[in-house]
């Protein structure tokens, strides 16, 4: 097992990984701690929580690129897992609030402003943290199998299966909207207080919370290099490229997509979960379709079928986001859509594939590690 | 230890009476055309059959019927004696012991020719032996053997997709080598294939027959003369003829609706 873990990358590859996961783990917080603030190298605090941000994103272009740039079915409803595991999150961190809420009541405050008296049975359980981290852990999944099982089994492909997911998404954005769905209406969760008793105001918190996010996306990537490296992969690949011949060759195929589209909805209830706590805000708005065609975006840009293209995709469309939703808020999407054009016409491998254009890599690649 | 009990599965395809398929008053229509009309086939066990007939007869129909891509409206697929092809999915029959290769090749293109092998290899198939178990050393030995059985050993480490047209057409017959199945259905082989790979195909078809049974449906008679001692002719669904090369040649139905055209 662990020989085989070792052989996902090449002696470089390893080594790029872990320097990357050392920078961010130390270097970083070294730099936020230990140089002065006028100096060029320190990293504000504000950094850490959209570092953070990002990182969460990178790990749903992880979850979507097992299942749409290997496997070859688009989803375009990952902002539902996101949301599951987003809100999991942040109904503990309001029932961590305690009685500091506006009203002063031991209920969170649009409860009270609704004028209900006591906490839904839905609500029981998110004063434990364990319990909440169950949830994280098996919700997105268990909601995206039994998902999957109806639309796998009924041979639901390609465009369909887009559109039933945006139909997904899109339903449960409008239920949660509803103010007695009792998850805080289109306001959603807000003004937490605290994770664990730490200050979620404390800069130690965010830089752990970072730390933590880091951590989870480097086991998220190891996850998923194994299993694509794996035979497995090979097998969804084959899926993606001529499913009949995986099935006349004596897979079962419905059960190689439930699996991967679990595991992507996994991931992606992770991401959610670690973004609520470092953002501050979960509410329906993650569930409408367009952030979910959003993530199908940052993969396509970074390069479909390649891991740390799906990274470099959710890096790069988030940084430019940032940056024009200050300097040129209201040409966002017009960029968005004028990139996503001209990675269509020009990039069909994404950004990742313009280094593959530069060094032609070579047919022979050994594959049998013998 | 698993791949045990599916050799035992596999070997439990109960042929007694000698017969391994039994394609028993099949029909099927699309839309009130019967591609298949009461159609009756029995294969032999290790038999080498060669189907012909013009365009539209039903071949590939009955392919799909017996490899559970299409189900039947009426009339029952047995593979051997107690195996009802028509419950069974396609990943079912497949590994029950029939394997299938498409008239269009039909190989995995971004996978190398190794890999292509790998895929079809006979193994457990479920998820978690994919997921965490290595090809072993008699996997490598049967692999191996397979890239020289379809001379395709340089190009083990190659894209499929780069390969020739007639190499596709190998590489995609020594998948089903690998898959090691008791029925192998092969829809035109030599299609596109120079004179000289023709040759090699038919050899190689002729020396898997006894250990398999071969269905060969192909449009050649060249090569069919060449490997055949029992044809079959379709015409519009059902069987038309049956018998050698030379009687069915000579059959008069025959000749009208087929050879004489």
């Amino acid at each position: 097992m662990i020989k085989q873990i070792l052989e996902l990358h090449s002696f470089r590859g390893w080594f790029l990984t872990f320097g990357l996961l050392f920078a961010a783990i130390f270097l970083l917080p070294v730099l936020n701690i230990f140089i002065s603030e006028e100096s060029f190298f320190h990293i504000p605090d504000y950094m850490f929580p959209l570092l953070g941000k990002y990182l969460c994103y990178a790990i749903v272009a992880l979850a979507v690129d097992l299942i749409w740039g290997y496997t070859g079915i688009l989803s375009l409803g990952h902002g539902v897992f996101f949301s599951i595991g987003g809100y999991a999150m942040g109904m503990y961190l309001m029932r961590s609030i305690g009685d500091e809420g506006v009203y002063k009541s031991d209920l969170p405050d649009f409860m009270v402003f609704l004028d209900w008296k006591e906490l839904p049975w839905y609500w029981y359980g998110f004063d434990f943290f364990s319990f909440t981290l169950l949830v994280i852990f098996l919700l997105p999944g268990v909601f995206a199998f039994i998902f999957g099982y109806f639309a796998f089994r009924s041979r639901i492909k390609g465009v369909y299966f887009a559109i039933i997911t945006q139909a997904m998404t899109y339903a449960l954005m409008l239920l949660f909207f509803r103010n007695n769905t009792g998850f805080g209406g289109n306001n959603g969760l807000t003004d937490f207080k605290r994770i664990l008793g730490y200050s979620l105001q404390d800069p130690s918190t965010k830089m752990g919370l970072f730390v933590i996010t880091v951590l989870v996306l480097f086991l998220s990537y190891v996850l998923s290099r194994y299993i694509v490296k794996s035979k497995l992969g090979r097998v969804l690949t084959a899926i993606r490229d001529v499913e009949n011949r995986v099935m006349f060759s004596g897979y079962n195929t419905l059960n190689y997509k439930l699996f991967i589209w679990t595991v992507s909805a996994f991931l992606c209830g992770l991401a959610g979960a670690l973004y609520v706590p470092q953002v501050g805000i979960i509410n329906p708005s993650e569930m409408q379709p367009a952030n979910s065609i959003e993530m199908a975006i940052w993969v396509a840009v970074g390069g479909r079928g390649t891991l740390v293209g799906a990274l470099l995709g959710a890096g790069l469309v988030n940084v430019a986001k940032s940056w024009f939703t200050v300097a040129a808020p209201d040409y966002w999407l017009y960029f968005l859509g004028f990139l996503f054009i001209v990675v269509t016409l020009f990039l069909p491998k994404g950004f990742i594939g313009i280094f593959d254009r530069f060094t032609p890599r070579n047919n022979n690649r050994d594959v049998t590690n013998d | 230890m698993t791949s045990e009990e599916n050799q035992t599965n596999e070997s439990s395809v109960d042929t007694r009476h000698g017969c391994i398929l039994y394609v028993e008053n099949v029909t099927v229509s699309f839309d009130g055309f019967k591609a298949l009309n009461d159609l009756n086939l029995y294969i032999d066990d290790g038999e080498l059959r060669c189907i012909i007939g013009p365009n539209g007869a039903g071949k590939t129909t009955m392919m799909d019927v017996i490899t559970g891509k299409t189900r039947p409206d009426e009339g029952t697929v047995f593979f051997g004696q107690s195996m009802d092809l028509t419950q069974m999915t396609e990943y079912e029959i497949a590994h029950a012991g029939i394997g299938r290769k498409f008239q269009k090749p039909t190989v995995f293109k971004n996978h190398t020719v190794y890999e292509n092998l790998e895929l079809a290899l006979h193994a457990d198939k479920d998820i978690w032996t994919s997921l965490l178990k290595r090809l072993n050393a008699d996997q490598k030995v049967m692999i191996e053997g397979a890239l020289e059985t379809i001379g395709l050993v340089e190009q083990k480490n190659i894209r499929a997709g780069l390969l020739a047209h007639g190499q596709t057409q190998w590489l995609e017959i020594g998948m089903l080598l690998v898959q090691d199945p008791r029925l192998l259905l092969i829809d035109e082989p030599v299609a596109g294939m120079t004179h000289q790979e023709t040759e090699q195909t038919a050899e190689l078809l002729s020396s898997l027959a006894g250990k398999h049974s071969v269905v060969v449906v192909e449009h050649e008679m060249d090569f069919i003369r060449s490997i055949a001692n029992r044809v079959t002719v379709l015409h519009e669904g059902r069987v038309l003829a049956e018998g050698s090369m030379e009687d069915v040649q000579n059959d008069p139905k025959v000749v009208e609706v087929y050879l004489g055209s």
